[in-house]
C-alpha cells in the first residue's frame, strides 16, 4: 500500500484519502459519463428505429448505396485501434513507457485512418447528391419516396457525424496522453488517465459496432 | 461551544481574498455561493417575465403586448425558470454546500468539474439571455416542431444552445454527486446512516445523468432540422413531430423530479429538526426517493395524451403516472407521522416545510386529475395544468428552497436572519402564492387556455385575483433578499449548532473551515439520533 | 490494489473473434433471412459489444457497482426505445380511417 501510494500520491488530490480511492472514483466517474453518452446517442438510435420501421424498403435501398466493403474495412480499422488501445493500457499497467507511446501512437494513426475513410465516404455521398438538402436526389426511387430516402441520409450523417466528432475528441485525448507519457507522468502505480481514456475509446468503438450493421447492412440480400 | 471570538478564526469565506480566489475556487462551499448568486439572478429574470404576463392578463384584451410578444414572454419565463433556476437551485446551492459535509468529506469527488459545472451554467445562461435580449424566443419552453423548426422567426437555436450547455452543467453535477456518495463517505457513514437529504440528492443525480443527455440530443436534432431541414420532425418529408415530443418529454418529465426531489430532501431535514424527532420510516422515505427517480422515467407519455399518441400507449402511461404518485404520498405520510408526539417549533424553516407539505399535496393530487386520460382531454393546455405545476414548483420547490436557505443560512454565513421579518415573509409568500394560483385551477377547469392573452370577459375576475396574488408574492420574495443581505453585516452571530440539529454539518463551526472538518468524523450513530445533540439548541 | 493484467494472448484472441464476427455479419447480410436479418445483425453486434466491454474495458474484473451502472445505462436506453415504440407500433390498432 505504501509503495502504491508513493507514485499515486504524487498525483493524489487533497479531497481523497488514498490513491485507491482516487482511482476508484475516477473510474466510476468515467463509466457514469459513458452511460450519459449511451443516452445521448440513444436519442438518435430511437429516431433511426422509428423511421426504419416506417419505411423499411426505402431504408434498405438507401442503405445499399453505401459501400459495404469500405464500411466493413473501416470497422476492422476501428477494432484494430481498440486492440492497440488496450495494449497501451496494459503497457501502462506494467510500467512500460515505450510500450505506452508505441500503442497510443498506433491507436492515434488508426483513428486517423478511420476518419480519413469517413471523409472519403462522405465525399462520395456528396458526389452522388445524397446529402440532404435542396440538391438531394436519389436515383431509383419514386418522387414520393425521395423524402424518406433523405430521412435515411439525414440520420446517416447525423449519427456518423456525431460519432466522428467523438473520434476527433478521442484523437485529442490520445495526443495529450502521448505528450504526458513522454514527460514521464505515468507509472505502473499511476496510469488512471490512460485507463479511463481507454474506456472512452472503446466506447466510441462500440457505438460504431452498432452503427455499421444498422446503416450499412439493411437487407443487402435484396441486391438493390 | 464556539463564541464571538471565533470571528477572527479562519473559515472558508476569509481563507483567501480576491476575485480570482472565487472564480478559480475548488471549494464546493464557494462554488455553492457562486451558484446561489447565479440562480437568484435568473429567478428574478423569470419573475420579471411573469410580472409582464400577469399584468397583461389583467384585462381580457391583448392590450399591453402583441400576441407575438406575449408568446415570447411565457416562453422566456419558462426557459429562465426551468433550466436556469429550478433545475440547478437546490442541488447546486444547498446540495453542493452540504452534501460533502453531511457525509463527512472534505469536498466533492471532482472539485474542478464542480467549478466547470458552474461556468457551464453561466455560459448557457448568458447565451439564452442574449437570445432573450436580441429578440426572444416564441415557441414555448417546449420548443415543439413544426413551429420551432419551420415557422418561428425567433432565436430558437441560440436559446437551444444555451439550454444544451446548461444541461452539461446538470449532468456533471449529478455525476459528481453520485461518485461522491459512493466513494467519499466518512468512516462509519453507512448508506442507512445518511441524512435523507443525501438520499434525495443521490436519486436526483441519477435522473440528471440518465435524462439530460436525451434533451441534449433532442436539441441537436431540432437545430439540424431547423438549419438543414433533415425531415426528422417534418411530416412533409415522412418525419413525425410527435417523435420530438417523445424525446423532449423523456427528459422533461423526469426533470420535474430533479426539481422536486431535492426539495423533498430539504423538507425531511426541516421536519426532523423542528419536531426534534427522527423522520418516521427512514427506510421508506429513502427508497421512495429512489422509486420516484426510477418511476419518473416511465410516465412521459402523459404529456402526449392529446398529441395523436396511440391510445393504448396512453393507457399504459396513465397507469404508470398514477403509480408514481405512490412514493410521493409515502413521503407526505411519513413527514406527517414524524410530527406526531414531536417537540414542534415554529421557526421560519418549519413554516416553509409546512407550506411545502400542504401545497405539494394539492399539486400532487391535481396531478392525478391530469394523469387520467379522460380528464386530461378536458383540462390539457388549460390553466388547470398551469396551476398544477406551479403548485408543485412554486408551492413546493421554491418554498422548500427558501426553508432550506433559512435553515442553513446561519451555517453558511455564521449569521442569523431576523426571525420576525422571516416569519412575515413566509406568511406573505404563502398567502400570495395561493391567491395567485388557486384561481388558476378554477380558470382552467372553466376552459381558460394556457398561453393565451386574449380571453372571454367572464374570466377577468379570476385573472385579477391571480395578478393581485402575484403582486403579494413578489413582495414576499423581495423581503428575504433584503434581510439576508442585511444579516451578513448585522445578523446575530451563531455557533456551530443553533438549531440543535443532527447531521455532520452542525458539528463544525459556522461558517465552516475551508476543509470542512478539523478531523475526519467517525460516525457511530444513526441519521437522526437526537441523543447525540442533547442541550445544543440555541435558537427557535 | 490488485491490478489484474490480462495477457496479450487474451486480447489478441478477443480481437480475432471481433474480426471474425465482423466478417460474419457482413456476409450474413447478403443472405435472405427475412425479418430475422435484423435480429441476426443486432445479436452479432451485441456479441461484439460484450467482447469489447468485458475484455477490453475490463468489465470482467470490475466492481459490482460498475456493472450495475452499465446495466442501468442499457436498461434506460431500452426504456426510451421500448416505450416510445409502444406508441408508434400501436397507433394503427385503433382502426381509425386514415391511420
Amino acid at each position: 500500500m505504501a509503495s502504491e501510494a508513493h507514485a499515486e500520491s504524487l498525483a493524489l488530490r487533497e479531497q481523497f484519502d488514498t490513491a485507491e480511492q482516487q482511482k476508484d472514483a475516477s473510474t466510476l466517474g468515467m463509466w457514469i459519463f459513458l452511460i450519459t453518452e449511451i443516452m445521448f446517442f440513444g436519442g438518435m438510435f430511437l429516431a433511426y428505429t422509428v423511421y426504419r420501421s416506417k419505411y423499411p424498403y426505402v431504408f434498405a435501398v438507401a442503405s445499399s448505396s453505401l459501400n459495404v466493403y469500405i464500411g466493413a474495412a473501416n470497422t476492422v480499422v476501428l477494432l484494430c485501434s481498440s486492440l492497440t488501445m488496450v495494449l497501451a493500457v496494459r503497457a501502462a499497467a506494467l510500467g512500460k513507457r515505450s510500450g505506452i507511446v508505441l500503442f497510443l501512437v498506433l491507436t492515434l494513426l488508426l483513428g486517423g485512418v478511420f476518419l480519413g475513410v469517413k471523409a472519403y465516404e462522405w465525399n462520395e455521398k456528396f458526389q452522388e447528391h445524397h446529402i440532404p438538402g435542396p440538391s438531394f436526389s436519389f436515383e431509383g426511387l419514386a418522387p414520393d419516396q425521395q423524402g424518406y430516402a433523405q430521412l435515411f441520409f439525414s440520420l446517416y450523417f447525423a449519427m456518423t457525424g456525431l460519432h466522428a466528432l467523438h473520434m476527433v475528441v478521442g484523437v485529442g485525448i490520445l495526443s495529450t496522453l502521448i505528450y504526458q507519457t513522454r514527460k514521464g507522468k505515468f507509472s505502473a502505480e499511476y496510469m488512471t488517465p490512460v485507463d479511463i481514456s481507454g474506456l472512452y475509446w472503446h466506447f466510441v468503438d462500440i457505438i460504431w459496432i452498432y452503427l455499421f450493421p444498422l446503416l450499412y447492412l439493411i437487407d443487402r440480400h435484396l441486391g438493390k | 461551544m464556539i463564541t464571538a471570538a471565533t470571528q477572527q478564526r479562519e473559515h472558508y469565506l476569509n481563507a483567501s481574498y480576491g476575485i480570482k480566489s472565487w472564480l478559480l475556487t475548488k471549494d464546493h462551499k464557494r462554488i455553492a455561493l457562486l451558484y446561489l448568486a447565479t440562480v437568484t439572478l435568473f429567478f428574478f429574470l423569470g419573475g420579471a417575465f411573469a410580472t409582464a404576463i400577469r399584468i397583461e392578463l389583467l384585462t381580457p384584451e391583448g392590450d399591453l403586448v402583441s400576441s407575438e410578444t406575449y408568446n415570447k414572454l411565457f416562453t422566456m419565463h419558462g426557459v429562465a425558470m426551468v433550466f436556469f433556476f429550478l433545475i440547478p437551485a437546490i442541488p447546486a446551492t444547498l446540495g453542493n454546500f452540504f452534501l460533502p459535509m453531511m457525509i463527512g468529506a472534505r469536498d466533492l469527488a471532482f472539485p474542478r468539474i464542480n467549478l466547470l459545472s458552474w461556468y457551464l451554467l453561466v455560459i448557457g445562461g448568458l447565451l439564452s439571455l442574449y437570445a432573450m435580449l436580441a429578440g426572444g424566443v416564441d415557441t414555448g419552453w417546449t420548443f415543439y416542431p413544426p413551429y420551432s423548426t419551420s415557422y418561428s422567426n425567433s432565436w430558437v437555436i441560440v436559446t437551444g444552445l444555451g439550454v444544451f450547455i446548461s444541461g452539461f452543467s446538470s449532468i456533471l453535477t449529478g455525476l459528481n454527486f453520485i461518485v461522491t456518495v459512493h466513494r467519499m463517505r466518512a468512516p462509519g457513514m453507512t448508506w442507512f446512516r445518511l441524512p435523507l437529504f443525501v438520499w434525495s440528492h443521490y436519486a436526483t443525480s441519477v435522473i440528471q445523468v440518465l435524462g439530460t443527455p436525451v434533451i441534449a440530443v433532442t436539441i441537436v436534432l431540432l437545430a439540424c432540422e431547423r438549419l438543414f431541414h433533415m425531415g426528422i420532425f417534418d411530416a412533409a418529408r415522412g418525419g413525425d413531430p410527435v417523435l420530438f415530443q417523445h424525446l423532449f418529454w423523456f427528459y422533461s418529465h423526469p426533470a420535474v423530479y430533479i426539481m422536486v426531489l431535492p426539495a423533498m430532501g430539504v423538507v425531511s431535514e426541516l421536519v426532523s429538526t423542528f419536531a426534534r424527532k427522527p423522520v418516521y420510516g427512514y427506510a421508506f422515505v429513502a427508497f421512495a426517493s429512489v422509486a420516484i427517480a426510477v418511476l419518473g422515467f416511465l410516465v412521459w407519455g402523459h404529456h402526449l395524451f392529446v398529441a395523436t399518441q396511440s391510445v393504448y400507449a396512453g393507457m399504459v402511461f396513465s397507469f404508470l403516472s398514477y403509480f408514481v404518485a405512490i412514493p410521493s404520498a409515502v413521503k407526505v405520510f411519513n413527514w406527517t407521522a414524524t410530527l406526531y408526539k414531536g417537540s414542534i417549533s415554529y421557526a421560519t424553516p418549519m413554516l416553509y416545510a409546512f407550506g411545502f407539505i400542504g401545497l405539494f399535496t394539492i399539486g400532487g393530487l391535481t396531478g392525478l386529475f391530469v394523469a387520467s386520460l379522460g380528464m386530461d382531454v378536458h383540462v390539457t393546455d388549460t390553466y388547470f395544468v398551469v396551476a398544477h405545476f406551479h403548485y408543485i414548483m412554486v408551492g413546493g420547490t421554491i418554498m422548500a428552497y427558501l426553508g432550506g436557505l433559512h435553515y442553513w443560512w446561519p451555517k453558511m454565513t455564521g449569521r442569523m436572519y431576523p426571525e420576525g421579518w422571516a416569519k412575515l415573509s413566509a406568511l406573505v409568500i404563502f398567502l400570495g402564492f395561493n391567491l395567485t394560483f388557486f384561481p388558476q385551477f378554477v380558470l382552467g377547469y372553466l376552459g381558460m387556455p394556457r398561453r393565451y392573452h386574449v380571453y372571454p370577459a367572464e374570466f377577468q375576475v379570476l385573472h385579477v385575483l391571480s395578478t393581485a396574488g402575484a403582486s403579494v408574492l413578489a413582495v414576499g420574495y423581495v423581503i428575504p433578499m433584503i434581510y439576508f443581505i442585511w444579516s451578513l453585516r448585522y445578523g446575530k452571530t451563531v455557533g456551530a449548532n443553533p438549531w440543535g440539529a443532527t447531521g455532520l454539518e452542525w458539528r463544525t463551526s459556522s461558517p465552516p473551515p475551508a476543509h470542512n472538518f478539523d478531523e475526519t468524523p467517525v460516525v457511530t450513530w444513526g441519521a437522526y439520533d437526537y441523543s447525540t445533540v442533547m442541550g445544543e439548541v440555541e435558537v427557535g | 490494489m490488485s491490478e489484474h493484467v490480462d495477457s496479450v494472448k487474451t486480447y489478441v484472441l478477443v480481437f480475432v473473434a471481433l474480426i471474425a464476427l465482423t466478417i460474419i455479419t457482413t456476409a450474413v447480410a447478403f443472405v435472405n433471412l427475412g425479418p430475422f436479418s435484423v435480429v441476426a445483425a443486432l445479436t452479432i453486434a451485441t456479441g461484439k459489444m460484450l467482447l469489447v466491454a468485458l475484455f477490453f474495458m475490463h468489465l470482467r474484473h470490475s466492481t459490482p457497482l460498475t456493472r450495475l451502472v452499465v446495466l442501468g445505462g442499457l436498461v434506460w436506453l431500452g426504456i426510451l426505445l421500448v416505450l416510445t415504440f409502444a406508441d408508434f407500433a400501436t397507433r394503427a390498432w385503433i382502426g381509425v380511417p386514415g391511420r
